[in-house]
């Protein structure tokens, strides 16, 4: 990569979020709870992107996210992706994708669902994986990524 | 060992084959409703929310099968108000009886329950959600009156926004090549989720906002549903449109011999009485329809053949 292009520092050891959409960056910092974190962290904004017109992309040093984390995540930002960083080098590199089914991590928005009224799991199935659409598997309410509240 | 499998919870886990089987199998009970074929079986009717019409009907059904009813008709009376949940409810009742028929004012309570019951669930009713055995009484109603169910073409009327009734009739009727019309104010008109639904599925739809004799003319199903004052935002809308969905006696000259007027029910001004007297109206024989089918759905969650 040449010099003019490198426009966020590369870090040792840590993550690396890529492919962010630009309106999402701020509600990934959220979720990951970025901010309680004493960890170095750069973020990326409004950065040029040949997928995308514009895109985020944060780089946390020396930290490494868990798999429900990851799964949130893919909610509300699918399509992004992940690489996971030792000594300078990229030792996994994944693009994160809705699964099939989405358990347990996502609320119902329908006040009626009856998920909202039992202590039970929620379940949905995922409609559309690139635009992030979820449906409910009980009460079959639609959300999209911008409605998503986590349990 | 689990039977939910044997669980109705909506008519979209249904095939063609299940839903024809089913149909043929209502006609067998409306040859012949009184079989002693669940002696000694125990139906239970939990009705968390009031529904007389469908209680009564699915009650009928189970006794007229020969097997007995227990349950509630309002959940006012039940542990739910203590604070029970659902689930243990439904753990508790199906300790005592063979098969749960339920009605819920929630959403996705009749999936959850199907779930986690031993026993078969049917759903009759989920709050806005489904209502399986209203469908299918509407399909039998109108296998029964057309000789047939593919190609028709089905008029639906009033309330396309609300009405679940109607939205469970796109799915039920995919395998069968209708071609719908969707007559309706704006503000109640057919949502664009179902009419991608229709896309999807190659049904065939034409929507209008005019409710008269000419627009009707090609009918051979009108299916009428009642436009509600409390569905509407603007009450001014309301007061504009609320007498344009009524059908009259009058607007049924010229319509094809074959038509035949359904409508849910319970009807309130949107079929004027007139009509009442036309041979064509059948929304009175069509809750009739409702008990051979739930005959036919009570047999197949419990596995029991049909002769």
């Amino acid at each position: 990569m040449g010099k003019t292009e490198l426009k966020v520092a590369a870090i040792e050891n840590g993550t690396v979020i890529d492919h962010i959409p630009a309106d999402r960056v701020f509600t990934v910092v959220d979720i990951l709870g970025l901010q309680k974190l004493d960890n170095t962290i750069t973020i990326g904004f409004n950065l040029k992107s040949k997928k995308s017109e514009k895109k985020g992309l944060i780089k946390i040093s020396d930290h490494y996210f868990t798999d429900l984390e990851i799964a949130r995540l893919a909610c509300v930002a699918p399509n992004i992706s992940i690489s996971l960083i030792r000594n300078y080098e990229i030792v996994d590199k994944h693009t994160v994708s809705l699964p099939d089914q989405v358990v347990d991590t996502v609320k119902c928005s329908n006040p009626k669902c009856i998920t909202n009224h039992e202590p039970m799991a929620t379940r949905f199935i995922t409609v559309d994986k690139v635009a992030g659409t979820l449906r409910c598997a009980y009460c079959n309410r639609e959300i999209s990524v911008d409605e998503i509240i986590f349990k | 060992m689990s039977l939910t499998n044997n669980s109705l919870v909506t008519l979209e886990d249904l095939s063609k084959e299940k839903i024809l089987q089913l149909l043929e199998n209502a006609a067998k009970f409306e040859a012949c409703p009184n079989r002693k074929i669940l002696d000694g079986k125990i139906v239970a009717t939990l009705f968390f929310e009031p529904s007389t019409r469908t209680r009564l009907s699915f009650e009928t059904a189970a006794n007229r099968l020969g097997a007995r009813v227990i349950g509630f008709s309002d959940a006012a009376t039940t542990s739910s108000t203590k604070g029970e949940t659902l689930k243990d409810t439904i753990m508790m009742v199906s300790n005592y009886s063979d098969l749960i028929i339920m009605r819920h004012y929630l959403e996705g309570a009749a999936r959850y329950a199907s779930e986690i019951s031993p026993i078969p669930i049917i759903n009759a009713g989920d709050g806005a959600n489904q209502h399986p055995s209203q469908t299918m009484l509407d399909l039998y109603s109108m296998q029964k009156t057309q000789g047939k169910l593919d190609n028709l073409d089905i008029y639906l009327v009033g309330d396309l926004k609300y009405g679940r009734t109607v939205h469970s009739m796109l799915t039920a009727m995919r395998f069968f090549n209708p071609t719908f019309h969707f007559i309706a104010p704006k503000e109640l008109a057919m949502p664009d989720v179902y009419k991608q639904y229709c896309r999807d599925n190659g049904i065939k739809f034409i929507e209008h906002t005019e409710f008269n004799k000419d627009i009707i003319a090609g009918a051979d199903i009108l299916y009428m549903t009642r436009v509600q004052r409390e569905r509407f935002s603007n009450l001014d809308e309301y007061e504009r449109v609320k007498d344009a969905y009524i059908l009259h006696n009058d607007m049924l000259e010229g319509s094809k011999p074959n038509l035949r007027i359904l409508h849910p029910l319970p009807r309130v001004n949107e079929i004027s009485q007139d009509v009442d007297e036309n041979p064509k109206a059948y929304y009175f024989q069509q809750a009739k329809n409702g008990l051979y089918v739930r005959q036919a759905l009570i047999c197949n969650a419990l596995n029991i053949n049909v002769d």
